[in-house]
């Protein structure tokens, strides 16, 4: 089990100055502003903050669904977005796990996740179908291929779109609050499956959530952002060794860790409950 | 906050691009090359479109039309009926609706009959309604009243359904009676469909005016000078061959159709101000 | 599988299995019993207003155990019977008419709506004509349609599809616009090209709305054919209703009525089944109880 990212040399994200300001009807909003952050290619980084803070808006920059006002992206030193090419174009090195879930409805789950390598050409058909479910029953989900996503668990549900997205050999996996939906005991399942999976494939992982316990769980580095407009406050290095477990969770370290931040997550959280701020 | 005022200026670079990107000229260039290819299409006599009446000919007939009284009555009589029918729909038709939403019984009794009423084409009614109605304007506004109240009984069913079944439980563990329950969740929750049931629902009355007026003039079922309506002028255009005027008819009628549109969605925001803008 | 119903191995759940559990379920509730009281109610009233006591203007009314009876004579009265070929050719004629009307209509329709939710180039120069011309009633065209199109059927078969084609082009074009952005989003992410969203994601993603907006269509045709039928036709349904009020023949009236209801949602009842058939997903997801 190949824990540590030290042998990733794919996947580094930086982020530089970047800036978005989004027209809204009650005028000019900044989402984001002078926002550097430094992703390491094949950590976990988790980024953390209140809702409504501009997280969503960052991850959107590097999938390239919306445009920055200022300031660059680069990934592997390839600029991604910047003065010249306000946004970048979406693509599959940079692949994006949905909050409430993108799954095709219309596709059967085996579709679904050899949907990537057949729309690119990069596979035949019976070829794609092969490495999908040899994929699939890694993440244990044999058996639900030829049924449609509207048929399985919302967990399951979660697994096969991260399935899918893996399935690119994407340099980074962009996760947008993935479990926001899912109930706890779900969740927990979910993050060793999480981690599984990264064990096994050497991806950037990106992932956005307002829980800091998941955050200090799953990441190698924790950066917690402030209310809108969105900048790194704190960038917390997570020092438990890799593989991880639940047990984690009641470990000493692991609650130092917590105590070292929650103050600085509370505080922005109040700030953004006094702003009432509508969720982005 | 020089970012923003810098992202607030950037503008596309030639003021070319941003004209014929703007959504409002691009409505009016398309319409004038609708107008335009229209026209051509006339003086050319190709088959279809050509053989319409040009537009040129119809804004020759429709200019001396504005100041006739006869042309507006028309409006008015039209618009009259259009306006008694479906008062009467609405009417009938929401307390009906609302008490098929909220008593099962009565749903489970009426709806099937409901269906089996409701593929008839209001149009088809028509001959059955002269036969049963004593006047000829009573037959017209059943067959309208028709026309219109199906649309208005499904779109409040619809809506009554489809409130979220929170807000009663929220009501009821507030200790509100039946009577507050009705007045306040379903009633407003129910207002959005009954509006859109409406807006639909004029369309069709419309339409039923329209072709029940034509009917008037051209001989069939009813058989009467009295009528009138804009309906009525289209087809007894048509029968004097005054082609311009068949134009000018349906575009007066799109006019009052579309007023009364934007009458019915003006009185709806009014009526449903928590809808606005979120 | 929950509540009874039975999957096979590949977890498909077969259309004639829908059908006998929705069925079953039925008949335990006190609905269908209900229904029969309403229907009885209705044909009760009528056939004692009209036939028994004969009060007031029903008297003049043909009662339904008068319609029954010619419908189903073999030597009727006035002609027209289920047994009479006159009668179908009617049936056919208006049949036939819609079946065009409704073929070009979605043929047309379909592709409209789709470009005019998916590309907003398409749509703002589109958009204003369509809109401009939707407010005149389709019936207001039938003597501009008489001039036009030189003939018998082309005028009608043209109200008919232009009524449809409307009822069609918009809800194909609230289906694509009703979409969830994140499934485009997801397509392009995994490399897929704009054309490839718009086959793989945009079109069966608007499927339900376009089905929802062809049953509409189906029933904007009828109901625009029958009165172009009424004004201006020779043979079909709605030129019956009308010469049989012409030559007193009353219980035809009604023999033509309900036919026109019958035929009306038999069409609608088939493109239902259509679309069931057409988007499986969906049919099992509301199964399940999820989905909107």
């Amino acid at each position: 089990m190949n824990a540590r990212p030290q042998t990733a040399t794919k996947g580094a994200i930086r982020i530089q100055n970047v800036d978005k300001v989004y027209f809204a009807h009650e005028g000019a909003v900044q989402a984001v502003s002078d926002c550097s952050l430094d992703i390491r290619a094949g950590e976990i980084c988790m980024i953390v903050g209140p809702s409504g803070c501009g997280k969503t808006t960052l991850l959107n920059a590097i999938a390239g669904f919306h445009d920055i006002t200022g300031g660059a992206i680069y990934l592997d030193g390839e600029m991604l977005c910047g003065p010249d090419k306000p946004k970048a174009e979406p693509g599959p090195d940079r692949v994006v796990v949905f909050q409430n879930g993108a799954l095709f409805p219309w596709k059967t789950n085996l579709d679904n996740v050899a949907f990537g390598p057949v729309m690119q050409g990069k596979m035949r058909k019976a070829h794609a179908n092969q490495k999908a479910r040899g994929l699939m029953a890694d993440a244990g989900l044999s058996g639900v291929e030829h049924n449609y996503p509207g048929e399985i668990s919302s967990g399951m549900r979660r697994r096969v779109e991260i399935v899918r997205a893996l399935m690119n050999d994407p340099k980074v996996l962009l996760l947008d609050e993935p479990f926001r939906a899912l109930d706890s005991l779900t969740k927990s399942v979910m993050h060793e499956a999480l981690l599984e999976i990264y064990y096994n494939n050497k991806v950037t992982i990106f992932f956005i959530t307002h829980d800091l316990e998941e955050a200090i769980f799953l990441g190698h580095r924790v950066a917690i952002m402030t209310t809108r407009p969105c900048k790194p406050k704190k960038i917390l290095e997570v020092d438990i060794p890799h593989p991880r477990n639940y047990s984690v969770l009641t470990s000493p370290r692991f609650r130092s860790l917590m105590e070292e931040t929650v103050s600085a997550v509370h505080e922005e959280a109040v700030k953004a409950f006094e702003a009432g701020e509508k969720e982005m | 906050m020089s970012v923003v005022a810098a992202a607030l200026t950037r503008r596309p670079a030639k003021p070319v691009q941003w004209f014929f990107g703007n959504q409002f000229v691009r409505a009016v260039i398309a319409l004038a090359v609708f107008v335009a290819f229209w026209e051509l299409a006339a003086r050319l006599n190709w088959p279809w479109i050509g053989q319409a009446p040009a537009p040129s000919a119809v804004l020759d007939a429709w200019l001396p039309l504005l100041n006739d009284k006869g042309y507006w009555y028309s409006w008015y009589q039209s618009s009259r009926r259009v306006l008694s029918g479906f008062l009467a729909a609405m009417i009938i038709g929401i307390p009906f609706g609302l008490a098929m939403a909220t008593s099962r019984v009565f749903h489970d009794i009426s709806f099937p009959v409901f269906e089996i009423l409701r593929p008839i084409p209001p149009l088809a009614w028509v001959p059955a309604a002269i036969i049963f109605w004593p006047t000829q304007e009573l037959s017209i506004g059943f067959v309208i009243f028709l026309g219109a109240i199906f649309t208005i009984m499904l779109n409040v069913i619809g809506g009554a359904r489809s409130i979220d079944v929170r807000f009663f439980q929220a009501a009821r563990s507030m200790g509100s009676s039946h009577w507050d329950i009705f007045r306040r969740i379903i009633l407003p929750g129910v207002l959005p469909s009954i509006i859109v049931g409406c807006e639909v629902g004029i369309g069709i009355t419309w339409n039923v005016v329209v072709a029940a007026e034509m009917i008037s003039g051209g001989g069939g079922a009813i058989q009467s000078a009295a009528g009138g309506g804009l309906g009525f002028f289209i087809w007894s255009s048509y029968i004097g061959f005054s082609y311009p005027l068949i134009v000018v008819g349906m575009i007066s009628i799109g006019i009052a159709g579309y007023i009364s549109s934007a009458i019915i969605r003006r009185l709806g925001v009014l009526v449903t101000p928590w809808l606005r803008l979120r | 599988m929950a509540n009874g119903l039975r999957a096979t191995s590949a977890g498909e759940i077969g259309a004639w299995t829908m059908f006998m559990y929705r069925f079953s379920k039925s008949l335990k509730s006190p609905t269908p019993y209900l229904m029969l009281v309403g229907f009885a109610l209705f044909f009760g009233a009528w056939f004692l207003l009209s036939e028994v006591f004969r009060v007031w203007r029903f008297a003049s009314l043909p009662g339904p155990r008068q319609v029954l009876i010619e419908w189903f004579n073999p030597n009727p009265v006035y002609g027209m019977s289920l047994y009479t070929p006159d009668y179908y050719m009617h049936v056919w004629m208006s049949l036939r008419r819609v079946l065009y009307a409704f073929v070009i209509s979605t043929g047309l329709g379909v592709p409209f709506g789709l470009f005019l939710g998916w590309s907003k180039n398409f749509r703002e120069f589109t958009f204003p004509v369509f809109e401009t011309l939707r407010p005149i009633p389709v019936l207001a065209w039938v003597p501009l349609a008489i001039v036009m199109f030189k003939g018998d059927e082309t005028p009608v078969i043209f109200l008919t599809a232009l009524a449809s084609f409307y009822a069609t082009a918009l809800n194909t074009m609230l289906g694509v616009q009703s979409i969830d952005p994140s499934y485009p989003r997801a397509a392009a992410c995994l490399g897929a090209s704009r054309w490839q969203i718009f086959r793989h994601i945009i079109i069966p993603g608007a499927l339900p709305f376009i089905f929802t907006g062809l049953q509409i269509s189906v029933g904007v045709a009828w109901f625009s054919l029958v009165a172009a039928e009424m004004v201006s036709g020779e043979y079909g349904l709605g030129y019956l209703i009308n010469s049989s009020y012409v030559n007193v023949q009353y219980p035809v009236i009604i023999i033509g009525m309900m036919s026109v209801g019958i035929v009306g949602y038999a069409s609608s009842a088939l493109v239902r089944l259509a679309g069931d058939y057409l988007m499986q997903w969906r049919v099992r997801e509301l199964a399940l109880g999820g989905g909107r």
